[in-house]
C-alpha cells in the first residue's frame, strides 16, 4: 500500500475519534452535574478542606453561575486545550500529575499485553493440536479457571505464596528506593517489582486468548485451504504452522486491541493491590482522598489513551494483512 | 425439548455447576435465618483460625467471616442479577429497535454503544460510584451502564437475521404493527443468545461488584465478598484465610455461572459444540 494512501487511513481514523474523545468530554460533564450539590463543591473535594478562594476559582472557571450550556461550552473548551485543572490535595496540576504516573502504567499494560497475547496464542495454538486429549482438557479447564478469578485475588494470592511465604519476590512498588540501583542493576529490580502485577493481569486475557485461539484454529482447520494443502501434500505440521495459525491470529489480534480498556480498567485494582505507581494507583488514591476532579482527568486521558491504542492496532492490522483494503 | 434437557443437565459441568449454584442461592437466601445476628456483629476475639468455634475464623475485628461470606452471597447474587436484568431490558431495547427499524437510527443507537465499548468500563464505572456515592443503587447503575452494549449488539444481530425470515413478512403483510411484530414474532426467536449472553453477563457483574467493594466503593451498609477481601488484605501474612476463602466463594460462583452458560450455548446449538 502507498504510503499516501496508508496516511489518508490514519487521518480518516484520526477524525472518527473526534466524536468519541468528545463524547467522554460531554460524559464527563454529565457526570459532574449528577453529583448532589454544587459541582465546584464537589471538585474541591468533599471532606472539605480547601480554602474559600480556591472553590470560587473553580466556580469562575466552570462558569457555575452561567446557564448549563455555557457550563457545557467552557467545559468542553477547558478539556480540549487538555487544561483538566488542579488538584488542591496533590498541590498539582492533574495533567502532570497524570503524566507523571503514565509510564509506569504503559510498563505493565505492555508486558502484560505481550505476555497474555503470546502465551494466550502459544497455549491455544497447542490445546487446538491436541484436541480432545489430556493436554487440551488441562489447557481448557486452566483457562476457564483463571476467566473466573477476580483480578485482585489472584494478585493477593500471588503475594501470599511468592512474597510472603516463598519471600522471592517484592510485594509491592515499581523499585527499592532505598537501595539506589543504577544503570542494569536498577533494570533488573523493576523487572523483579513487574513479575507479579503483570502475572495478575495477564492471567484473565491469557485465558481469554487461549479460549479464542483454540476456537479459531478449529473452525479453520474445516475450512477448503486446508484440504487444498493436504491434497497437495503438505504435512500437518506444515498445514498447522504456515496456513492455519497465520489466519487464526488475525481474530485473536482484533480482540486484544479491543480489550485495552479492559486492561487500563484492571490495571487500577492491580495497581493498588501492589501499590505499583501508574494511574490506576493514582485513581485508587483520588478515590480515597474523594478528588473527584483528578478521577475525572484520569478517565478522560485514560479513555484518550485507548482510542489512540485502536488506531496503532487498526494500522498494524492493514499493514499485516493484504486482504484488508483501506480506501 | 427433551434433547435441550439431556444435553444440558447430562453434562458434568453443567451438573455440578448448577448444584454449586443452588447451593449458594439457598445459602443466601436463608442467611437471616441460619444467622440471625448482623454480619457485622463482633462475636469473638480477633483472628480466630478456622475449624475453631468458628468454621472460617473471624476477621480483624472478631467478626464471624462465615456469617459475611452467607450476607455477602445475598449482596452479591442480588446486585449481581438486578443489574444484569436491567442492562438486558435496556440493551434489548437498543438492538431491536436498531435492528428492526435500521437506518439512521441504527447508525446513531450503535455508534452509542460502540462508544461505551470503547471507554475504559470499569474507570468509568468507578467515576459513577464515587460520583453518586456508593450505595447497592449506585452500583447497579454502575453495572448495568457499562454491560448492556454487548446485549445490545446481540440482539440486533439476530432482529436482523430474524427480520429477513418468513414468517416475519408474513406478519408484515398482514398488517401487524410494529411493536406487535417484534414483540410478538422477532424476540422470542432471539431469546436463546439473549440467555446465554446474559447468563454470562452475570458472572462479569459479580466480579465487577466485587472489585467495586474491593477498593472500597461498596455499599456501606451491606457486607460482601469483595468488601470482606479488601478489610482482610491487610493482614495477609498472619491471616490468609481472610483474604482466601471469600475469593474462593467468588471464583466457585464465576466459574459456575460460566460453565452453566456455556452448557446452554452447547445444548442450544449443538453443531456447534466442537468449536
Amino acid at each position: 500500500m502507498g504510503n499516501a494512501r496508508l496516511l489518508r487511513y490514519v487521518l480518516r481514523r484520526l477524525l472518527q475519534a473526534i466524536p468519541v474523545i468528545l463524547g467522554v468530554v460531554i460524559l464527563n460533564f454529565l457526570l459532574l452535574q449528577l453529583a448532589p450539590g454544587d459541582a465546584a463543591t464537589v471538585l474541591a473535594g468533599e471532606a472539605g478542606g480547601a480554602p474559600a478562594e480556591y472553590v470560587d476559582a473553580l466556580r469562575t472557571r466552570f462558569g457555575l453561575d452561567k446557564p448549563v450550556p455555557v457550563q457545557l461550552a467552557l467545559y468542553v473548551k477547558n478539556m480540549l486545550a487538555l487544561d483538566l485543572g488542579y488538584s488542591f490535595r496533590n498541590q498539582s496540576g492533574v495533567l502532570p500529575l497524570i503524566l507523571a504516573r503514565l509510564s509506569a502504567t504503559l510498563l505493565l499494560m505492555g508486558t502484560t499485553f505481550v505476555l497474555s497475547l503470546g502465551l494466550g496464542v502459544l497455549l491455544g495454538l497447542l490445546a487446538a493440536v491436541w484436541v480432545r486429549t489430556w493436554k487440551d482438557h488441562l489447557i481448557s479447564v486452566a483457562a476457564i479457571v483463571s476467566y473466573a478469578m477476580p483480578l485482585f485475588w489472584i494478585g493477593l494470592m500471588l503475594i501470599l505464596l511468592f512474597s510472603i511465604k516463598l519471600d522471592w519476590l517484592p510485594t509491592s512498588g515499581m523499585e527499592d528506593a532505598a537501595a539506589f540501583y543504577e544503570g542494569w542493576e536498577r533494570v533488573v529490580d523493576i523487572a523483579r517489582h513487574l513479575i507479579l502485577p503483570a502475572i495478575t493481569l495477564s492471567l484473565f486475557y491469557m485465558a481469554l486468548y487461549t479460549r479464542l485461539m483454540r476456537a479459531t484454529m478449529l473452525e479453520q482447520r474445516g475450512l477448503d485451504y486446508v484440504t487444498t494443502a493436504r491434497a497437495k501434500g503438505l504435512t500437518e505440521r506444515q498445514i498447522t504452522l504456515r496456513h492455519v495459525v497465520r489466519n487464526a491470529l488475525m481474530p485473536v489480534v482484533t480482540v486484544a486491541g479491543v480489550q485495552v480498556g479492559g486492561l487500563l480498567g484492571g490495571s487500577v485494582v492491580v495497581e493498588s493491590v501492589f501499590a505499583w505507581p501508574g494511574l490506576g494507583q493514582l485513581a485508587f488514591q483520588a478515590l480515597f482522598a474523594r478528588d473527584l476532579n483528578l478521577l475525572l482527568g484520569i478517565f478522560f486521558i485514560s479513555s484518550c489513551l485507548v482510542v489512540i491504542v485502536n488506531i496503532v492496532v487498526d494500522v498494524i492490522y492493514v499493514l499485516l494483512d493484504p486482504r484488508i483494503r483501506v480506501g | 425439548m427433551h434433547g435441550f434437557w439431556r444435553r444440558f443437565i447430562g453434562n458434568p459441568r453443567v451438573a455440578l455447576s448448577l448444584m454449586w449454584l443452588i447451593f449458594i442461592v439457598a445459602v443466601a437466601a436463608a442467611a437471616p435465618v441460619l444467622e440471625p445476628a448482623s454480619p457485622f456483629a463482633i462475636v469473638s476475639r480477633p483472628f480466630s483460625p478456622p475449624f475453631g468455634d468458628f468454621l472460617f475464623g473471624t476477621d480483624s475485628l472478631g467478626r464471624d467471616l462465615l456469617a459475611g461470606l452467607m450476607y455477602g452471597a445475598r449482596t452479591s447474587l442480588l446486585i449481581a442479577i438486578i443489574a444484569t436484568l436491567a442492562a438486558v431490558a435496556f440493551g434489548t431495547l437498543v438492538g431491536s429497535i436498531a435492528g428492526f427499524y435500521g437506518g439512521i437510527v441504527d447508525n446513531v443507537l450503535m455508534r452509542i454503544s460502540e462508544f461505551f465499548q470503547t471507554i475504559p468500563s470499569f474507570i468509568f464505572a468507578i467515576v459513577l460510584v464515587a460520583i453518586l456515592a456508593p450505595s447497592a443503587g449506585s452500583i447497579v447503575i454502575a453495572i448495568a451502564t457499562v454491560s448492556w452494549p454487548t446485549i445490545s449488539r446481540v440482539v440486533r444481530g439476530e432482529v436482523l437475521t430474524i427480520k429477513a425470515r418468513d414468517f416475519v413478512q408474513a406478519a408484515v403483510v398482514a398488517g401487524q404493527r410494529d411493536m406487535s411484530i417484534l414483540v410478538g414474532q422477532v424476540l422470542p426467536n432471539a431469546l436463546s443468545p439473549l440467555i446465554v449472553t446474559g447468563s454470562l453477563l452475570v458472572a462479569n457483574a459479580i466480579l465487577i461488584e466485587s472489585a467495586l467493594s474491593f477498593l472500597g466503593l461498596g455499599a456501606p451498609d451491606l457486607m460482601s465478598w469483595g468488601f470482606q477481601i479488601g478489610a482482610g488484605r491487610a493482614f495477609l501474612r498472619d491471616a490468609w484465610w481472610l483474604v482466601t476463602v471469600p475469593g474462593i466463594a467468588i471464583l466457585l460462583t464465576v466459574l459456575a455461572i460460566n460453565l452453566v452458560g456455556e452448557g446452554l450455548n452447547d445444548a442450544l446449538n449443538p453443531r456447534l459444540r466442537d468449536l
